[in-house]
Formats: C-alpha cells, sequence, structure tokens
C-alpha cells in the first residue's frame, strides 16, 4: 500500500528525518510512537506532501506509484488520508461544507445521524469544538473522504474516556477491523503517545521514532510496555 | 436664495473629510437623452446581464414596486401593490408639502461639496413610501444607472417606513458595460418609524475610472429594525461612504453589513456608524473587506449616549495581494456608564495550514481558496435576487484564482 525508501526531510533547512524507510502492507496498520519532536507529525506531514516540509532525499511509493512529487490534493485524490492533530480553524467555512468536499458526490449523511454530528454540521469548522469534537470530527471526513490509507496523528489525545471509546470505534471502521484480517484493504499509520487506541485497534507493527530516524520495530504492545519500562532513550539505544 | 441654497453655496468647495478629493469640474453634467421605458425594452442584452449581477431584474413581476434611473432620466417608476409608493423625489416633494421637511435633515447639506452639489444642482432621486402598517413582503427595486461616459450624477433619495410598516428595498447601482469614467453622488435619507422594519440591500457594479460618494443618513424610531446590506464585488475607482444611523427611540435596532472587494487601482474608504440614543437600541457593524491589490479603509464607529444599550462592532478583512492594503479603524465611544460596546478587528492573508488542510481532503489550490474565500465573505443576507447570488458565487471563485 505504501512504501517510504529513504526519505530524508528538511524544515526551513533543518533536517527532521533522516533515512526513513517504511513498508505497509494493504489491510495493515503500523503504529508509531517517539517521544515530542522526533519527527512523528512531520513524517506524516511529509507523506501528506504539505509545503513546508521538504523531500532532500528518498520517494515516497503509493499504491505502486510515486507520489513524491504530487500535490497534497492528488495524494488525497488517490487515497491517502490524514486526521490532523490540531486541525486549523477556518472562520465562515462550515462543517457541512468540508464534508461535502470529502464526499464529492457520495452520500454521507447516514454517517452524519449515526455517529450524533447533525448538531455540528453548521458550526464554523474546529471553531470552539472541544478536544472530542475535534478528533470526531477528523474522523468523520475521513470516513466520509474514504482513503485508502488513514495516516492519524494522536487520535485519541485531548479525549475524554467516553469519547475515546467512540474514537475507537471509528478508527477500528475505518480500518475495517469487523473484517476478517485477509479481507482488510484499508491501511493505517498512526502516531500515538499513550497507547490507549490499542484497545481498539489490533496494530500490526509498531515502530519507535527517535531524532528523526526509525531506531526500533516490533510489536506494538511489546514496544509500548519496553517504552514505559525503560523510557524512549534505552529504546533508542536498542535498534532492534 | 433658500437658506438651504445658501448653505450649500457654502459647501461648494468643502472637501469630504475622508476619501480622495474629486474634481468634480472633470466630469460632464449633460446625461442621455433617455425616454420613458415602461416595458423594460429600450435595454440592450448586455446591459440587462449587467444589470442582473447588480441584483436588478428590469422586471415588475416579484417585486412591490420598481424604479430606474438613467443619468438624469426616470426610465421606469411604478409601484405594484398596495401600501407602496414610488415615485421621483421631484414629483413627491410637488405631491407632499411634508417631503421637503424630510429632507437635509439626515444629512447636512454642506456636509461636504457633494452634498452641495446635489442640492444646487439636482437630477432626481427616488421617494419610496411603505404606509403605516403595510407588511410589504416583494421587495422594491431601484436603481441608479450611469449610462453616458463622464457624466456626474447627483441623486436625492427620500425612504419613509411608517409606524409598524416592513419594506425590503433592493438598490443595484451600476454603470453601462461600456462607461469608464463617472461619478455618482447618492444623498439617502431614511426614516424608520415606530415598530417599521426596513430592509436595505445596496449593490455596486461601477466602472473602472468610476468615483461613487454615497452620503446616508438613517433615523430609526422606538422598537424599528433598520438592516443594510452593502456589497461591492467588482473594479471601482473610488468609495467614499460614511452611513449614521441614529437609534433614537427604545428597543430600535440598526445591523449593518458590508462586503467589499479591493481590486487592483481601488481607493474603498468605507464605514458604518451608529449613535445608540434610547436605551435598550442595539447594533452591529459587520465589515468583510478582500483586497486584491487595492486599499481598504473600514471605519467603524459606535456611539453609546444613555445606558443600557449593546452594540458590537467588525471588522475583518484578507489581503490576497501582496501590494492590497486594508486599514481597520473601529472606534467606540462611551458617554455613560451601563454601556455595552465590544470591537473586533482582524486583517491578515489566508493562513497556508488553512489552504493545505482543504487541500487534504482533495481540493486543489484553487478551490482550496476560494472555499475560504467564500467563508470569509459568508454573512446572512436574506431575500437576494438568485442572479446576484449567483454573480456573488462566481466573483468569489474568481477572486480565489491563482492566488
Amino acid at each position: 500500500m505504501l512504501k517510504i525508501e529513504d526519505l530524508w526531510v528538511t524544515i526551513n533547512g533543518k533536517e527532521i528525518l533522516k533515512g526513513i524507510d517504511l513498508h505497509i502492507p494493504p489491510g495493515e496498520a503500523h503504529v508509531l510512537f517517539g517521544k515530542n519532536g522526533s519527527g512523528k507529525s512531520s513524517l506524516l506531514m511529509a507523506i501528506m506532501g504539505f509545503s513546508q516540509y521538504t523531500l532532500r532525499q528518498g520517494k515516497i511509493i503509493f499504491l505502486g506509484q510515486d507520489i513524491t512529487n504530487l500535490p497534497t490534493y492528488e495524494r488525497a485524490r488517490l487515497g491517502l488520508g490524514l486526521a490532523f492533530q490540531r486541525p486549523p480553524t477556518i472562520r465562515g467555512v462550515r462543517t457541512r461544507d468540508i464534508l461535502a468536499a470529502c464526499a464529492g458526490k457520495r452520500p454521507y449523511q447516514d454517517l452524519v445521524e449515526q455517529y450524533g454530528f447533525a448538531p455540528f454540521l453548521d458550526r464554523e469548522i474546529n471553531y470552539g469544538f472541544s478536544g472530542g469534537e475535534i478528533k470526531r470530527t477528523e474522523l468523520l471526513q475521513l470516513m466520509v473522504q474514504n482513503p485508502k490509507m488513514m495516516l492519524l496523528d494522536e487520535p485519541e489525545s485531548g479525549v475524554d474516556m467516553e469519547n475515546l471509546q467512540v474514537v475507537g470505534e471509528i478508527i477500528g471502521r475505518l480500518l475495517q477491523k469487523d473484517r476478517r484480517r485477509q479481507h482488510r484493504e484499508k491501511s493505517g499509520l498512526i502516531i500515538t503517545h499513550t497507547g490507549f487506541i490499542l484497545d481498539y485497534i489490533n496494530a500490526d507493527r509498531g515502530y519507535i521514532l527517535g531524532e528523526g530516524r526509525l531506531c526500533c520495530q516490533g510489536n506494538p504492545r511489546e514496544l509500548l510496555h519496553d517504552i514505559k519500562s525503560y523510557g524512549y532513550e534505552e529504546c533508542a539505544k536498542c535498534r532492534r | 436664495m433658500s437658506e438651504m441654497k445658501q448653505r450649500a453655496e457654502h459647501g461648494r468647495k468643502k472637501k469630504a473629510a475622508f476619501g480622495p478629493d474629486v474634481n468634480l469640474a472633470e466630469f460632464s453634467r449633460q446625461g442621455g437623452a433617455w425616454e420613458y421605458d415602461p416595458d423594460y425594452r429600450r435595454f440592450s442584452p448586455e446591459e440587462r446581464s449587467r444589470l442582473l449581477t447588480t441584483g436588478i431584474e428590469l422586471s415588475d413581476e416579484d417585486h412591490a414596486g420598481t424604479f430606474l434611473q438613467a443619468d438624469k432620466t426616470i426610465v421606469h417608476c411604478r409601484a405594484q401593490q398596495p401600501g407602496v409608493e414610488v415615485l421621483p423625489i421631484t414629483e413627491a416633494v410637488r405631491r407632499y408639502d411634508w417631503v421637503a421637511d424630510h429632507l437635509w435633515r439626515l444629512v447636512a447639506v454642506d456636509a461636504d461639496k457633494y452634498t452641495a452639489s446635489t442640492e444646487l444642482d439636482l437630477d432626481n432621486g427616488y421617494f419610496i413610501r411603505a404606509l403605516p402598517g403595510a407588511k410589504i413582503e416583494q421587495p422594491v427595486e431601484s436603481c441608479l444607472y450611469l449610462r453616458t461616459d463622464r457624466f456626474a450624477q447627483h441623486v436625492h433619495n427620500l425612504v419613509v417606513v411608517e409606524e409598524g410598516a416592513e419594506l425590503h428595498l433592493i438598490t443595484g447601482c451600476a454603470t453601462h458595460p461600456g462607461v469608464v469614467s463617472g461619478l455618482h453622488i447618492g444623498v439617502s435619507e431614511f426614516y424608520v418609524r415606530q415598530g417599521g422594519q426596513l430592509t436595505f440591500t445596496m449593490v455596486h457594479n461601477w466602472g473602472k475610472q468610476v468615483h461613487v460618494r454615497p452620503r446616508t443618513g438613517v433615523l430609526v424610531e422606538e422598537g424599528g429594525h433598520y438592516i443594510s446590506n452593502y456589497i461591492l464585488l467588482r473594479p471601482v475607482k473610488s468609495v467614499q461612504m460614511y452611513p449614521t444611523v441614529t437609534l433614537n427611540g427604545p428597543d430600535a435596532v440598526a445591523r449593518m453589513q458590508s462586503i467589499l472587494i479591493a481590486h487592483p487601482g481601488c481607493e474603498l474608504d468605507v464605514g458604518g456608524r451608529v449613535i445608540l440614543k434610547a436605551p435598550r437600541t442595539r447594533a452591529e457593524v459587520i465589515a468583510r473587506t478582500i483586497t486584491t491589490g487595492g486599499t481598504s479603509i473600514a471605519r467603524g464607529h459606535l456611539v453609546g449616549l444613555v445606558p443600557e444599550i449593546k452594540a458590537h462592532l467588525e471588522c475583518r478583512g484578507l489581503i490576497l495581494d501582496p501590494k492590497g492594503v486594508i486599514v481597520a479603524i473601529p472606534e467606540l465611544e462611551g458617554r455613560v456608564a451601563g454601556v455595552d460596546m465590544s470591537h473586533e478587528a482582524a486583517v491578515g492573508k489566508i493562513a497556508a495550514e488553512e489552504v493545505e488542510y482543504l487541500m487534504a481532503r482533495g481540493l486543489d489550490e484553487d478551490e482550496a481558496v476560494s472555499t475560504i474565500v467564500r467563508g470569509f465573505l459568508k454573512v446572512k443576507i436574506e431575500g437576494l435576487p438568485p442572479a446576484l447570488e449567483e454573480e456573488m458565487e462566481r466573483v468569489i471563485q474568481e477572486t480565489g484564482k491563482g492566488l
């Protein structure tokens, strides 16, 4: 589904990602751990093609196509979807307008009803939204957009326990966790600090990102256990 | 010479307090010899198209009344429904003794050379009145049209919404597609009597070298509502206006909204002032300005003279071109304790993160910018003709392109 080869990225001349190699097959969900400032969000933004992130070297292959130089909207139209950690507020632009943009010609009213989102439709996007509302809005946009590959940037941060379950269920649905493994077509790359999201999705693989490099990978729950037990510094030294 | 004429003579050379000064001698006072046109047959397809995008449908259907002045000449004037009067102002002065007493009460005749010129050399203008208790559901459509290049049009308008009446007035001011330069001076005095309601939507669609100097005063009595919408999307040389609304009776309400685009070479100086003179009066002045290279000064002034009033001013500007300039000047003037007045002003450019957020949802850059611009300009304006709504949508799409 997504293959990243030797990706080097700078922001304003500063090196942020230093030779990332990553392969996420169809139907798999991978999680990304790492302390603040390690480059996790930058990796997702670079995959999405945001202008601030300059690709100095490397390739991004999505569905067999080299998308390294494609603009963001073409990546989105090919099937990449990003749920932002801190999405911007856009005054005057209603949630309804964004959902319509995500949907194209597909109907989306059922999803809005199903997740109790009707009261938000005429509100300006993210304006005055609580942490949980922001995350739910981001995920609803992805459901309507229906991408093949989900990039989720800390979907559980700032979410209370009640909303956490809703968020977890939506992510599970996005990743087709209700299907048998061999029938899943969608993939995901999920940033998490707490690992709460692992209670809702059976992630296939985990990585630890440190100082712009993938320094460790393995079973996500084991990685989380190691991080909790030894901290990121020790994990960075391990390099398994 | 009457006292009013004498005062006008004194003001003949007086520069306006704001806006670029216009040399009146550069314009002609010879308008075209247009004929009365009861069926709108003398308008070419391209004129019709231009007027349509100004909100003028050139039809008596679905309108409570219609008025159209080309240069100096009234070419169409009709009241269609009981409870509405539509007349040329010169005719109204002849017909009703009281009309003259309502002129130059809300706008000073010697305010500047533009008001003075209107008194000294009047072309005409509209008189529109909603009779007591009349709820006029369909809009009255008026059009002040410059059909001759370099012509200076002087009009004086009077609108009276009598006690308990309701009126929706759409005024489209435009130039003929072939007119490049000109001057429009429009003095307007609006009276909203006790419990009356006036919605006034003004759309401007001028030539690139046209100067525009509206001079507007509004008086709202107890429980009256005045809602104004001003829309300027197309290029013009300069517009300077600072309409003043006086809320004279308890519970009177004013809401003034303007949507402006300053194109390259445009100089806009547009404001709104509300004087709250009675308890429980409320006012809201909202300006949304975009520059694509021109200069726009957005003024707002709220004056609270008694306690228990509530007023809010909002000026927001979006700079879409590095050469564009937006100046927001909000003023709050509270004269007593117990007033509740606030303002919000923000000027900036479109944030790259907003554009990229929308691009991550599959919109290309033009579509993303248009969506943001459309959202920025979104203020609630009810009752616009569909053709004008489409024009607004089209201009917004164009504005967002290639930025």
